[in-house]
């Protein structure tokens, strides 16, 4: 008779991580955390938005344990943030103030204070580059000098000015309606269980935390006609936005009396979407809205697609199911869908043992009936 | 820089949390709590409802079992002993009665629980009506509302389609006569063990955020139809292989020589168990 193990499993486990080590050691490189910080900026802001922890040091190590897998640092940072009790809540965050890298607007030619370009590749070819794999640190060093050279060339203003929000120029026009300042104590999901229909800080949370991808999928569904919003980009921008805490005990709600604490990196985006609003005559007319997207870092693919969601579940709408909130909502987080998807190869043979008794019985049942 | 873990994993705050929505499962059987899950070391769907009600009551003098599909040592059972054991030190057993707390994917032991026993369930889908309607806004009102014809509906049609009930595990239960409930996805054959089990039962969903309960000695049954009862999965003729039980639920297994089916208990622990009674009696029998 075959050998049928009831017992033995610990020791194949024990192997089987040894395995998953040996194959991250086996080609004696070591990687950095200092390397991958400063030569993988895309990957580090990817982590830390789905994983909602800005902390480009954390960010880094998780991928360096993960062997660069996305799903697996995120998993890691994730993890980690459970471990952290919440302390604070940071001051609300005007998005006016933020140190601006980059800028643009696909809705105006020019706008008020100008197209800022920044760090981008939008406007490379996407190429090859076989020169990168002899790099030299002598060559590099020298294309920094002489780039800081360029630069100094470059006149500095005297003054650091905001850059007006684009949707102010519009609003102005009366084109955007204006609305009360809403200061409704946010949600916090980390801390409640999302419950439907969403609050909009609900809503915005679980978008920003969202996997890239399952967002640009969905938001790009919505854009081929499995929705109804079609935005034109009103402002993208990428940039550091100061984080203010209050004093934990002293209540005097002076702004004086607010800590700094760091800034952090984020993109932006504000998309315009036209509306069909009925006036007071009850006639049909076209109005604007905004579709709203922020996300960690430079994450502008991301960050549009959130805008277009934000707007979708704006509308619910039964038709679509990107204008569904608990379709969107509840299916875009990367933890859950991968741990789900991935918990399939967990055995089921006690289910599947149902499964077949299921069908077998039913099996006999039909027999029964035929003769 | 290898970090330091509070005891059980979480910080007091988010175990707080958690007894909090769990005792609110107890005072409410069969309800979905919702909780704020939060991530784990391990993958959401892998247990990690049943982990984080593990880690919020385990203390230092707990005694902890872990099984999956009936087995102490299935890949995932192991990995949760040694994220809970790496976080407490707390003592692990296989042996069902020494447990305080046993942790388990699918399955009910073989052996009845005590009132000094807390079983806890790792659930997938907590939601019974999910199948007939995939909105949550709408279940939770069906819910409040006493709405269980979806679930009926859905047992009637497969008598009209199949001349019986086809349902396999997470056969749907009517807890103290109020709430239909997910019993998670143990086999049928588990279902009559929750009915009146001197044990508190703790089922928990992690992907999904819900915490509810099958308080000691509550009322729990399955749905069906008086001219359509309840039916557990039949292994008529067949025994363990090893033991020889019967009247416990079997796993089907190919022998690989002679190519015909043989069975074996499913609760790797109880069948050891029956084992080394066996060996007992023939050993004293021996030297007698």
């Amino acid at each position: 008779m075959g050998y049928v193990p009831v017992k033995g499993g610990t020791q194949a486990i024990d192997a089987s991580i040894k395995r998953v080590k040996f194959e991250r050691l086996k080609g004696q490189a070591i990687l950095e955390i200092e390397t991958i910080l400063s030569t993988m900026r895309a990957l580090v802001d990817q982590v830390m938005s789905e994983s909602s922890l800005y902390s480009p040091q954390l960010a880094a190590l998780a991928i360096k344990q993960a062997e660069g897998s996305m799903e697996e640092a995120v998993f890691l940072m994730r993890a980690h943030r459970s471990t952290l009790p919440r302390l604070y809540y940071s001051e609300s965050v005007e998005t006016d103030a933020m140190f601006v890298e980059r800028r643009i607007s696909a809705s105006f030619k020019d706008i008020p204070g100008g197209q800022l370009l920044g760090a981008t590749y939008d406007y490379t070819h996407r190429l090859l580059d076989f020169n990168l794999i002899n790099e030299k640190k002598a060559d590099n060093t020298q294309w920094l000098q002489s780039y800081a050279e360029e630069l100094q060339e470059v006149k500095v203003e005297e003054t650091v000015e905001r850059y007006p929000k684009v949707v102010e120029y519009l609003r102005k026009e009366g084109l955007f309606e204006q609305y009360e300042m809403d200061n409704t104590e946010p949600e916090d999901i980390t801390k409640q269980n999302l419950e439907f229909p969403a609050s909009r800080s609900a809503r915005l949370q679980v978008l920003t935390r969202g996997q890239t991808g399952a967002l640009t999928s969905l938001a790009y569904a919505s854009l081929r006609g499995y929705g109804e919003v079609h935005p034109t980009v009103g402002e993208v921008r990428v940039g550091s936005l100061p984080i203010y805490v209050k004093h934990p005990n002293e209540e005097d709600g002076s702004e004086d009396e607010e800590f700094y604490i760091g800034d952090i990196q984020v993109t932006e985006v504000e998309s315009f979407v036209p509306v069909h609003v009925k006036n007071e005559n009850n006639e049909e007319e076209l109005e604007f809205e905004i579709g709203y997207g922020i996300c960690y870092g430079q994450n502008e693919t991301k960050t549009i697609a959130m805008s277009i969601l934000d707007q979708c579940l704006e509308h619910l709408n039964d038709e679509f199911p990107t204008h569904d909130e608990e379709f969107v909502l509840l299916h875009i987080d990367s933890v859950e869908s991968s741990g789900f998807i991935s918990h399939l190869k967990l055995p089921h043979y006690v289910t599947f043992q149902s499964k077949l008794d299921s069908i077998r019985q039913v099996k006999k049942g039909v027999q029964v009936n035929e003769s | 820089m290898k970090a330091n873990t509070h005891f059980a994993f979480f910080d007091e705050g988010s175990k707080k949390e958690i007894r909090r929505a769990t005792l609110k499962a107890v005072a409410i059987p069969g309800y979905q709590v919702p909780f704020a899950s939060r991530e784990m070391p391990i993958a959401r769907g892998w247990g990690t409802g049943g982990l984080q009600l593990t880690l919020s009551l385990i203390g230092q003098t707990d005694v902890l079992k872990v099984i999956d599909q009936g087995s102490d040592e299935s890949v995932n059972a192991v990995s949760i002993k040694k994220l809970v054991q790496d976080t407490t030190g707390v003592q692990l057993t296989e042996c069902t009665e020494e447990a305080d707390i046993i942790q388990s994917r699918h399955r009910i032991p073989e052996c009845s629980l005590t009132k000094e026993q807390i079983l806890v369930l790792q659930v997938p889908i907590p939601e019974p009506l999910r199948a007939i309607e995939e909105r949550e806004y709408m279940t939770k009102r069906m819910h409040a509302e006493d709405d269980y014809s979806g679930a009926w509906l859905m047992l009637f049609e497969q008598i009209m389609k199949f001349g019986k009930t086809a349902t396999t595990a997470d056969h749907p239960v009517s807890v103290h006569d109020r709430y239909v409930m997910a019993p998670s996805p143990i086999p049928r054959f588990d279902n009559p063990k929750m009915d009146h089990s001197e044990a508190l039962i703790l089922l928990g969903a992690g992907r999904e955020k819900k915490i509810y309960a099958v308080p000691p000695y509550t009322s729990v049954k399955s749905l069906a139809f008086e001219d359509y009862p309840f039916t557990v999965e039949s292994f008529e003729g067949a025994h363990c292989h090893l033991c020889g039980a019967v009247d416990v639920f079997l796993d089907e297994l190919i022998d690989h020589e002679k190519g015909a089916t043989i069975y074996q208990c499913n609760d790797s622990a109880y069948c050891i168990e029956q084992l080394n009674k066996q060996e007992k009696v023939e050993v004293e029998s021996t030297y007698a």
